[in-house]
C-alpha cells in the first residue's frame, strides 16, 4: 500500500518532560491505524505533531512528501478532538464550517452536510442549536464536522471513550464506513483494547512517549514482539 | 413649606417639564447623547480591533499595552479631564486644534476615559472563549482570519455588554466633560427656565450647575432622564450577559 504519512526520528518536549521520542512511523494509505497506551502515553500530542498543530523538538512529519505549507497539508486532514468543541450555532453551521472557510458552493454544501449528517446517522436536524445535543450526539455531529469535506487522513483522539455502548458501536460501524466507502486513511489513538481487535488493521503501541511496537494487529495479539506490548494486551500492566 | 412639600413640588414640577418637551431640558439631553454615544463609537472602533490585536498576535510592548488598559480602566474622570485640557489649551501641545470648551474636546475626553474600559471587557470575553474553539477552526482548516471571526461571534455578548459599560460611563461620568466642556449654555432663556440651548452643557454637568443655582425641579427632571438612560444601558447590558 501507498505511504501517506511518514515520520522520523520525532521527538517533542514539554517544559522539562519528554513526551515523545524516537517516533518512527509510517502511516499507509487506506488503513486503520490504532496507536494505543496508557493516558498519558503522549497519544493526544502525537496526533496533534501529525495535524502539525506542535511543532516537534526533533525529526520530522511528511504527509506525501510535503511538510511545508502547513494550512494545505491540514485541510487534506480532519482532527476529531476527544471532546469536540461546538460552536455556538446550528448543527448545520457546525457541519457546514469546514466547507465555508474553503469556499465551496452554497448547494454543494446543503447536499455534503445531509450526506455527512446521513452517514454519522443524525438526519434532519440540520437547523437544531448544536449546544442542545446529548453527548453522543454531539460526538456524532462532530464526526459529521470532521468528515464533511472528504479529508484524506481523519485523525481521531478516543473518539468513544466518554461514550455509552450504544453510541460506541455506532462511531466504530462509522469509522468503517468512512474507511470502505471514502478510503479514508484512519489514524485513532485509543486506550480501548477490545475496540482496536474490533476495528484496526495496524496498531502502535506507546508507553511513556516510546512507540515500542508496530505490528499488524494479527500480530500483535498472536505474537507481539516486546514483552510490554503483551503484557499491556492482556491488562497486567500496571498503570 | 415642609420638606415633603418641597420635593413633592419639585417633582411635579420636573415632571411637567420633561413631558412639555422643555427645549433647554430637550437640548441638553440632545448634547449628552451626542457626546457619548460618538465617544462610544469611536471608542468600540478602537477597542474591538485592539482586544483582538493583543489576543491573538504577538508584537512589542504588547505586555506595556495591556498594562495600559488595564490601568486606564479605573482612571478618574477628573484626571483624564485635565489632562486632555492641558493638552488642548492654546498654550498646550495639541493648542493648535482650537477645541478648548467644545463637544468635540468632550468626545475626545470621554473616548480616552472608555476606550480602555471597553478593551478591557472585551479582552476577557475573548480569554473566555475556550481555546479548543479556536484549534477546531484550525483543525477544520480556517485561517488565522476565520479563528478571529469564530472568536468575535463567540464572544459577541460579552463584547456588547463591553461597549455597554463604555457607554454607561460616559453618559454618567462628569468630571471630564465638566473641564474641557465647561458646561456652556447659550445666552437668553427657553422655555422660562435656566439658560438658552446648551452648548456643552449634558445631564450631568447641568445637574451640577442647576443644583448649586437652588433649581431643584430642573435638576431632578433631568437627574430623572439621566437615571432612564443609565439604568436603560444596565438593563441591556444585564439582557446580553445573560445570553452569554
Ligand atoms: N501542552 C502541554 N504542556 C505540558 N505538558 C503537556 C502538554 N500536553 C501534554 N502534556 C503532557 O504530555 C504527556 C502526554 O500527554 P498526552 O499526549 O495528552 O497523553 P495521552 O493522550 O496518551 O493521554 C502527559 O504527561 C501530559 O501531562
Ligand atoms: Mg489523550
Amino acid at each position: 500500500m501507498e505511504e501517506l504519512i511518514r515520520v522520523e526520528n520525532l521527538q517533542k518536549v514539554f517544559g522539562e518532560k519528554e513526551v515523545l521520542r524516537n517516533i518512527d512511523l509510517k502511516i499507509l494509505k487506506g488503513e486503520i491505524f490504532a496507536f494505543i497506551g496508557p493516558s498519558g502515553a503522549g497519544k493526544t500530542t502525537l496526533l496533534r505533531l501529525l495535524n502539525f498543530f506542535e511543532i516537534p523538538e526533533k525529526g520530522n512529519i511528511r504527509f506525501r512528501g510535503m511538510n511545508s505549507d502547513i494550512i494545505n497539508i491540514r485541510r487534506r486532514m480532519s482532527l476529531l478532538f476527544q471532546t469536540p468543541a461546538i460552536f455556538n450555532n446550528s448543527v448545520f453551521e457546525n457541519v457546514a464550517y469546514g466547507l465555508k472557510v474553503r469556499g465551496i458552493d452554497k448547494k454543494i454544501i446543503d447536499k455534503k452536510v445531509g450526506d455527512a449528517l446521513n452517514i454519522v446517522g443524525l438526519p434532519g436536524i440540520e437547523k437544531q442549536n448544536a449546544r442542545t445535543l446529548s453527548g453522543g450526539e454531539a460526538q456524532r455531529m462532530a464526526f459529521a464536522r470532521a468528515i464533511v469535506y472528504d479529508p484524506q487522513v481523519l485523525l481521531l483522539d478516543e473518539p468513544t471513550a466518554n461514550l455509552d455502548p450504544a453510541n460506541v458501536m455506532k462511531i466504530e460501524e462509522i469509522i468503517k464506513r468512512i474507511r470502505n466507502e471514502r478510503g479514508t486513511t484512519i489514524v485513532l489513538a485509543t486506550h480501548n483494547i477490545p475496540q482496536v481487535r474490533r476495528i484496526a488493521d495496524r496498531v502502535g503501541i506507546l508507553l511513556n512517549g516510546e512507540l515500542i511496537e508496530v505490528n499488524s494487529k494479527v500480530g500483535i495479539f498472536s505474537k507481539p514482539r516486546d514483552a510490554r506490548s503483551e503484557a499491556f494486551i492482556n491488562g497486567e500492566m500496571i498503570y | 413649606m415642609s420638606s415633603a412639600d418641597f420635593l413633592i413640588q419639585g417633582v411635579i414640577k420636573a415632571l411637567e417639564l420633561i413631558f412639555s418637551l422643555n427645549p433647554y431640558i430637550l437640548s441638553i439631553t440632545g448634547v449628552s447623547i451626542q457626546v457619548s454615544g460618538t465617544a462610544t463609537i469611536l471608542a468600540t472602533l478602537t477597542a474591538i480591533p485592539l482586544a483582538f490585536a493583543i489576543s491573538f498576535m504577538h508584537f512589542r510592548g504588547k505586555q506595556g499595552l495591556i498594562t495600559l488598559v488595564n490601568t486606564g480602566m479605573g482612571l478618574p474622570p477628573v484626571f483624564v479631564g485635565l489632562f486632555v485640557f492641558l493638552m488642548i489649551v492654546p498654550v498646550g501641545p495639541a493648542g493648535f486644534l482650537n477645541i478648548v470648551y467644545t463637544r468635540k474636546a468632550m468626545i475626545l475626553a470621554q473616548y480616552i476615559l472608555i476606550t480602555p474600559l471597553i478593551t478591557g471587557i472585551s479582552l476577557s470575553a475573548i480569554k473566555a472563549v475556550p481555546r479548543s474553539i479556536i484549534e477546531t477552526v484550525f483543525t477544520l482548516g480556517g485561517t488565522q482570519k476565520d479563528a478571529v471571526i469564530e472568536t468575535l461571534k463567540e464572544a459577541r455578548f460579552g463584547i456588547i455588554t463591553a461597549v455597554l459599560a463604555g457607554l454607561g460611563r460616559a453618559l454618567a461620568e462628569v468630571g471630564a466633560i465638566l473641564i474641557v466642556g465647561g458646561n456652556i449654555a447659550r445666552t437668553g432663556s427657553v422655555g422660562g427656565i435656566g439658560e438658552g440651548l446648551s452648548e456643552t452643557r449634558t445631564l450631568t454637568t447641568a445637574i451640577t450647575s442647576e443644583t448649586s443655582k437652588g433649581d431643584i425641579s430642573t435638576s431632578i427632571a433631568l437627574g430623572f432622564i439621566l437615571i432612564c438612560l443609565v439604568l436603560g444601558v444596565n438593563i441591556l447590558a444585564n439582557f446580553f450577559q445573560r445570553r452569554e
